[in-house]
């Protein structure tokens, strides 16, 4: 008796799962066709670190102090700077980043004593040689700020 | 079982190699297996092949860099284990944290685990033949790296957690989504019995597949949702309370064979746990700083040791912190759930199919990356 | 005489050429079909790239194939290595000659029509056997040992099935019992032995749930993981051809052939009823196959010998009785 019983209760369980299936063939379709549509990235994407653009100065604030480098744990960044007379403060000539090592961390926003550095928002980075990976943030400073003026 | 089985003919046996490269094993684990026809007689896993050098990268580390590498040990419950780090440091060197941010730190921890289980459920349907429940739970699973994406920035391995609390405070409009979320995983609990919990084809995979009895559980360290479906209703969460779980109201569900089938539904009846947790968490949520202050970058512990252990997705992790007093710490090891899980198969392999193989290996959740740091 | 003899051959080629052009078109459709219902029931549309609404990706996807290095393994048995794809992709076009597409549009309206297509997809059991040996590779021995012992376990219902309906018609030729289900489908006089004709087609063709010879998550690919190029691509579209041919078979047997629905009137040519069922039959296939989980071996064969061929005989003996008394 119980043979007829499994028989019919697992024929019916399988015609069940089939109904779910073909519920879900008539659904709208939840996958979007990149690169035909982009989906909004949300707000607090961590991209690569850019030198942030303060409205006072009009450039960076960078002291080339070295926080960042020191704590990066893959010994991604490095900086660079001069000291103009023997009072002023450094200022960053050369800040360089290896994004193919980052590990998106965030400790060296973190620990920024003076909060110069931020997030950018890129994600569709492409190249085509291993170097294409090294970023150069002065020069991407210099062009923001070329555009803005 | 006949007896012919037990005793095997030497010359009848063959090896076959479940090679590193393998549809199912879940990352790169070997196992050997002696068949005698397709019956198993002996199985022997060979792991190493995915050893980074996690633990020697922390002793070369500071504590605070040493964050991203916990989210990259077991990628699937990377949240977890930076919860389960910096509570262990903090333990150590004796921070207090904000209420608040031990919420916030809850709740994001059980949706990792939340996402987690889903991805099981759906790795385990597909290692079994059935391509479909696959993409319904990494369609639910989206919604959850969604939430913690809007929170945190990434969606994967996440460095949230810091000693103290957390680097930014959730919104309304993350509330919002976790909400929305547990509504509708709970909605869908409907079409996940009918499609898979209840289908004969399923249940005569996993009825009585792979036992795994109390007494090899204890004897091999097997932890996480396949000890409590041998009927041992063991939870860090409950047993040793950390953070704020002492607050909530919620079961610890408990198998009684022990088998393929119960571990399974010992983790569908996780997820919906985990949901009356963070529906608890956010009602209870207080205000005040996420982060506690005047904790410095490069702390520098008390000289002493620490043994912090918490439940990750697979079962109970620990951290075993070694600190003598310098700002690197001096040991640094972590327990995984996942190598005793790994080894009571070479148990309860003996005498099962391949096919049967297959579907043990998939029921117990082993991540072969967190084996080999 | 002359003749007759004349147009004999000129149909005979003319035939011989339409078969061969259907069963590569059909190929080509069902590849792109099984693509895209699996991609909706997941929630996906399936390919979309090449030509509109990807209809054309099978094309793409044939001239890779053909492009691939055919590699041997160095200690495979050579011969039967590179006869396995054919000999299995042979039998399939032969089943094409008795397929009653319309009244006037069978090949060769033979007396033992369904005898015949049943002997020559018996050829498959073989050359996957062959293909499996031949291989020099546990993992395709393994497929082919389980896909030996599944065929031949799910033969026996499908022809039980199929002599139940054999017994109602007393013919075994293709439009004759196309003809005797003028009045009523016999899907409605035999539910039993269309269900377990459905079900030992899946088997036979190897199709989820009981693809266990090629399993995909257990012994990486089966019988065909040494097979590279074009001759994986025979292989795979024995598969889709022998589904056709299941299809069309059963549609004959139990849905009514070239038959429409007694209510429409008006005149639709038989072929476009009959091409209808087959592919609603094949969409049904391929829908099981996305729902369900793989079957064990042993319970395979356990299901096999224990439920299928009982109820298989029970449903005979039925017929039988029934057959003789009205």
């Amino acid at each position: 008796m119980s043979y007829f019983r499994e028989i019919i209760d697992g024929g019916w369980s399988l015609v069940e799962g089939m109904r779910v299936t073909v519920r879900r063939l008539f659904q709208p379709l939840v996958t979007v066709q990149y690169p035909r549509k982009h989906i909004r990235m949300s707000s607090a994407y961590r991209g690569h670190i850019e030198l942030k653009v303060f409205k006072e100065t009009g450039t960076h604030n960078c002291i080339a102090c070295g926080t960042c480098e020191r704590m990066c744990p893959s010994g991604v960044i490095k900086v660079q700077g001069v000291k103009e007379q023997a009072k002023s403060p450094k200022v960053a000539t050369h800040y360089v980043i290896d994004f193919t090592r980052c590990s998106l961390c965030g400790l060296c926003v973190e620990t920024c004593p003076t909060q110069t550095l931020e997030y950018s928002k890129e994600y569709d980075l492409v190249g085509e040689t291993r170097w294409d990976g090294v970023i150069d943030l002065m020069a991407r400073l210099e062009t923001r700020r070329a555009k803005t003026v | 079982m006949p007896k012919k089985f037990l005793d095997p003919v030497v010359d009848q046996i063959y090896t076959l190699n479940l090679g590193p490269q393998h549809p199912s094993t879940h990352g790169v684990l070997r196992v050997l297996l002696d068949l005698d026809g397709e019956f198993i007689v002996r199985a022997d896993p060979v792991i190493g092949y995915g050893h980074r050098g996690h633990e020697k990268m922390g002793e070369n580390r500071l504590y605070k860099q040493f964050l991203p590498n916990t989210s990259r040990m077991d990628y699937l419950s990377g949240l977890l284990y930076n919860h389960g780090f910096v509570l262990a440091v903090e333990k150590l060197a004796g921070i207090e944290v904000p209420p608040r941010a031990q919420y916030i730190r809850v709740i994001c921890s059980e949706l990792n685990r939340i996402s987690s289980h889903l991805l099981w459920f759906g790795t385990y349907v597909m290692d079994l033949g059935g391509f479909t429940p696959f993409l319904y739970a990494f369609d639910d699973r989206e919604q959850v790296l969604d939430t913690l994406d809007h929170v945190t920035g990434s969606r994967l391995t996440y460095s949230y957690c810091r000693f103290g609390g957390v680097i930014q405070d959730i919104d309304s409009e993350f509330i919002g989504m976790a909400r929305a979320f547990v509504s509708r995983l709970r909605s869908r609990w409907k079409d996940y019995h009918n499609l898979v919990t209840r289908n004969i084809i399923f249940i005569k995979r996993t009825k009585g597949v792979g036992v795994i009895t109390p007494e090899l559980a204890r004897q091999y360290g097997v932890t996480g949702p396949n000890l409590r479906a041998c009927g041992i209703p063991f939870d860090v969460r409950k047993m040793e309370p950390y953070e704020v779980y002492d607050r909530f109201d919620f079961e610890i569900p408990v198998g009684s064979s022990g088998d393929a089938y119960d571990r399974y539904m010992v983790r569908i009846e996780e997820m919906e746990q985990s949901c009356r947790i963070i529906e608890q968490a956010l009602d209870q949520l207080p205000k005040g700083p996420f982060l506690a202050e005047k904790v410095p970058h490069r702390i520098k512990p008390p000289k002493g040791e620490v043994y912090f252990a918490f439940e990750s997705a697979r079962g109970l992790t620990a951290y075993y912190l070694v600190s003598d007093g310098s700002q690197y710490p001096y040991r640094c090891h972590i327990r995984v759930p996942s190598l005793g899980n790994l080894h009571v198969i070479e148990d309860v392999f003996r005498n099962t199919l391949v096919a049967d193989a297959i579907s043990i290996l998939g029921s117990i959740d082993l991540v072969i990356p967190e084996i080999d740091r | 005489m002359g003749n007759e003899l004349g147009t004999e051959w000129v149909r005979l080629i003319i035939g011989l050429f339409a078969v061969l052009a259907f069963s590569q078109l059909n190929a080509l459709f069902l590849v792109w079909l099984e693509r895209k219902v699996a991609g909706h029931i997941q929630l996906r549309p399936g390919p979309m790239e090449v030509g509109p609404h990807g209809l054309l990706q099978t094309i793409a996807d044939g001239l890779k194939l053909v492009g691939k290095e055919l590699i041997t393994p160095r200690a495979a048995d050579r011969r039967l290595f590179v006869m396995a794809p054919v000999l299995v992709f042979m039998p399939v076009l032969v089943g094409f000659l008795v397929i009653p597409f319309s009244p006037e549009l069978i090949l060769r309206d033979m007396n033992v029509g369904i005898l015949l297509i049943f002997a020559f997809s018996t050829f498959t059991v073989l050359a996957i056997l062959a293909g499996g040996w031949a291989s020099n590779n546990k993992y395709a021995l393994l497929g082919a040992i389980r896909s030996v012992g599944q065929s031949v376990a799910y033969e026996i219902p499908l022809l039980l099935a199929v002599l139940s309906v054999v017994l109602m018609t007393n013919s075994m030729r293709f439009s004759e019992i196309v003809e005797a289900q003028s009045k009523v489908w016999f899907i409605f006089l035999q539910p039993v032995a269309g269900l377990i004709f459905l079900i030992c087609a899946t088997a036979e063709t190897n199709r989820a749930p009981f693809d266990i010879p090629e399993a995909e998550s257990e012994l990486v690919a089966g019988f065909h993981t040494e097979y590279t190029g074009m001759r994986f691509g025979l292989f795979f579209l024995a598969e889709y051809t022998n589904m056709f041919i299941v299809s069309a078979v059963a549609t004959s047997l139990f849905f009514g052939g070239w038959h429409g629905p007694l209510w429409i009137d008006f005149k639709i040519p038989g072929i476009f009823w009959f091409l209808l069922k087959t592919y609603i039959l094949i969409f049904v296939i391929m829908w099981v196959r996305w729902t369900f989980p793989r079957i064990r071996f042993d319970q395979l064969m356990n299901f096999s010998w224990k439920v299928m061929i009982p109820l298989s005989l029970a449903n005979l003996l039925v017929t039988a009785l029934i057959v003789k008394l009205v």
